[in-house]
């Protein structure tokens, strides 16, 4: 079987309004995180991934399955969506029981598979209660029980940490980063990229409803080529070496990290960089510790690509 | 067809996962009618099926019931029947219940949760028409039930001999027959109607006033309706004057169980058309 999620030339335009246009992706297992500014077309493409709206144009296949393939489709994927409704008059228990209980499994089985996921998420106790009792992080928890509680191979998650404090959202983040790890598909959206870019395998850099740059980060990084890449040295003269560095054209940029045992350096011509810096290191009169890229996160790419206001750059 | 192509169907008919299909059915079944029988949002639905019987039961404490009233009692019953079920509690009820069980939940913003599981749509559309037949029978299949034992057993002995010995239980199967198939009709009609408009009350107006100037259509025309199916399972005849007259004149003559299958099979057309539309359906709440 396919291990891939597949768009082939994917439009989808509602009306006249442009949702995706023309997206072509093959993403393999692992964590993948869809970045791009509100409106981009991350809600569109994981709603066309999912069945939830049909494609204008194109075909979308996961794990050699499309979403009409209704019965096969969704015993493999879950998605956590960023509605935040639920059933009137739930339970947390009874969201997550009668979803699973839709896969025609016994009610045991529907009761063992909603406990595993309701500590996976460690909501606890609260899942007696009813749902529109919840915070919204308890909305959200409960939500993403549901999405996983039927194992599913591929999972997607839209703005999963929303509405999260810091120790949910890091419990949230080791949960995903251990499924990616166990082989499974996530594909993530969200705005907190510092945080979901530490898991992720490779990004999906979208605006205006169109792929401007897909891959690993540090590849997607060393393609945007034009823009100055940031680096940060620890040395035990980093006063000498910034003003070793700079005085070189290509660097653009100097500043001393603020506990004085390094220097961030910015260049527009990274590979001559690393050659004058083992230059420099080989003399022996400057001790370089690490040498280690600063800005190769979703968020720096992100802000390159499509810039502050969402246009691309 | 030949015979291979006939094989062929038939093999792939018999692959089908039917057990499961049957499992998720009933869950969904079992879903909806926990959620919404009993719900205080059910309410006003309850107040359109018992507000008659609440009527006739104020009426067998305060009234003398002469046995010679019976007759009368009896076109009062089928009145209540003909005039306000089908045509105004059965009505407006089915409009609530299964405009409910589609646009409702897409207005609640909670349809994609269905619509995210591993049930193919048309099962989820057949079960969701299910559940809420099972809601509306039970409704207003006991509220007509309880109208009529609250009528007959106010005459006492001469009420039981009506019923039991005389046409009485006849004209009570005819009535919950009635009850059950405007239950389908009305509900297979606005189930349909939740998906195509965004506000099908609306249309549901619309079809009142179709289903009142139907009788006076031609014939062909006649048979888009639910109510005109229905006149033909009435036991008892209502005579009105004026414009009610419209709403029990008795159109072509047509056999009980024609009438029946006829109803059934125009149930039967818009439940595929509704199958046909789910398919197509999107989560575009920012639209609803």
């Amino acid at each position: 079987m396919n291990d891939r999620i597949v768009f082939d030339d994917v439009s989808k335009f509602y009306g006249e309004v442009l949702g995706v246009n023309r997206v072509t992706l093959s993403l393999p297992p692992g964590v993948t995180t869809l970045v791009g500014p509100n409106g981009s077309g991350k809600t569109t493409l994981m709603n066309l991934l999912t069945g939830l709206v049909s494609p204008s144009n194109g075909h979308i296949s996961v794990l050699g399955l499309a979403p009409s393939e209704t019965t096969e489709f969704f015993r493999m994927v879950g998605y956590c969506t960023q509605f935040d409704s639920f059933p009137r008059g739930l339970t947390g228990w009874e969201f997550i029981v009668d979803s699973l209980l839709l896969h025609g499994i016994s009610h045991d089985q529907a009761a063992k598979l909603a406990l595993e996921s309701i500590e996976r998420v460690r909501l606890g106790d609260a899942a007696a209660r009813r749902i529109a009792s919840y915070s919204k992080g308890m909305r959200q928890k409960i939500r993403l029980a549901q999405a996983i509680a039927h194992h599913p191979r591929v999972l997607v998650l839209d703005e999963p940490l929303n509405g999260l404090d810091p120790m949910a959202r890091a419990e949230s983040l080791a949960l995903f980063e251990e499924l990616g790890r166990q082989g499974m598909h996530l594909l993530i959206s969200s705005h907190i990229l510092e945080e979901v870019d530490r898991i992720s395998d490779r990004v999906v850099l979208i605006t205006g409803g169109y792929l401007i740059a897909v891959g690993n980060i540090h590849q997607v990084r060393q393609e945007v080529r034009e823009k100055p890449m940031e680096v940060i040295i620890r040395c035990n003269n980093p006063e000498l070496l910034a003003s070793r560095m700079f005085a070189i054209n290509h660097c653009v940029e100097a500043r001393l990290h603020p506990d004085g045992k390094g220097v961030f350096l910015r260049t527009g011509d990274v590979d001559q960089f690393y050659s004058i810096l083992n230059d420099i290191a080989a003399e022996g009169t400057i001790k370089v510790e690490t040498v280690a890229p600063a800005d190769d996160d979703a968020n720096a790419i992100y802000q390159y690509l499509i810039g502050a206001n969402g246009s691309t750059s | 067809m030949s015979r291979e192509s006939l094989k062929s169907l038939a093999s792939r008919t018999a692959r089908q996962p039917w057990g499961l299909w049957w499992t998720q059915a009933e869950r969904v079944v079992q879903i909806e009618i926990r959620r919404s029988l009993f719900s205080w949002r059910a309410g006003w639905v309850y107040f359109l099926a018992y507000v008659p019987t609440l009527i006739i039961f104020l009426h067998t404490i305060v009234d003398r019931h002469p046995p010679g009233a019976i007759s009368e009692d009896t076109k009062v019953l089928a009145g209540i029947i003909q005039l306000y079920y089908i045509r105004l509690g059965i009505f407006f009820g089915c409009l609530g219940i299964f405009s409910r069980l589609i646009r409702g939940e897409m207005m609640e913003r909670s349809l994609h949760y269905y619509l995210l599981s591993p049930v193919r749509r048309e099962i989820l559309l057949l079960a969701k028409f299910v559940a809420g037949s099972i809601n509306a029978v039970l409704l207003f299949g006991s509220a007509v039930l309880a109208n009529f034992a609250l009528i007959y057993a106010a005459f006492g002995a001469a009420g039981r001999d009506y019923v039991f010995s005389g046409p009485g239980l006849n004209q009570l199967f005819a009535y919950l027959l009635v009850t059950v198939l405007a239950c389908l009709g009305y509900g297979a009609v606005f189930l349909l109607l939740s998906m195509i408009f965004r506000n099908p009350a609306p249309a549901a107006m619309l079809v009142l006033g179709w289903e009142a100037l139907n009788p006076v259509m031609p014939e062909i025309l006649q048979r888009i309706s639910v109510a005109s199916y229905l006149r033909h399972l009435m036991p008892v005849s209502v005579a009105t004057e004026g414009l009610f007259a419209l709403l029990t004149v008795e159109t072509e003559p047509v056999s009980a169980w024609a009438a029946a299958a006829g109803l059934l099979m125009v149930i039967a057309v818009v439940l595929i058309y509704s199958c046909y539309r789910i398919r197509s359906i999107e989560i575009r709440y920012t639209t609803e």
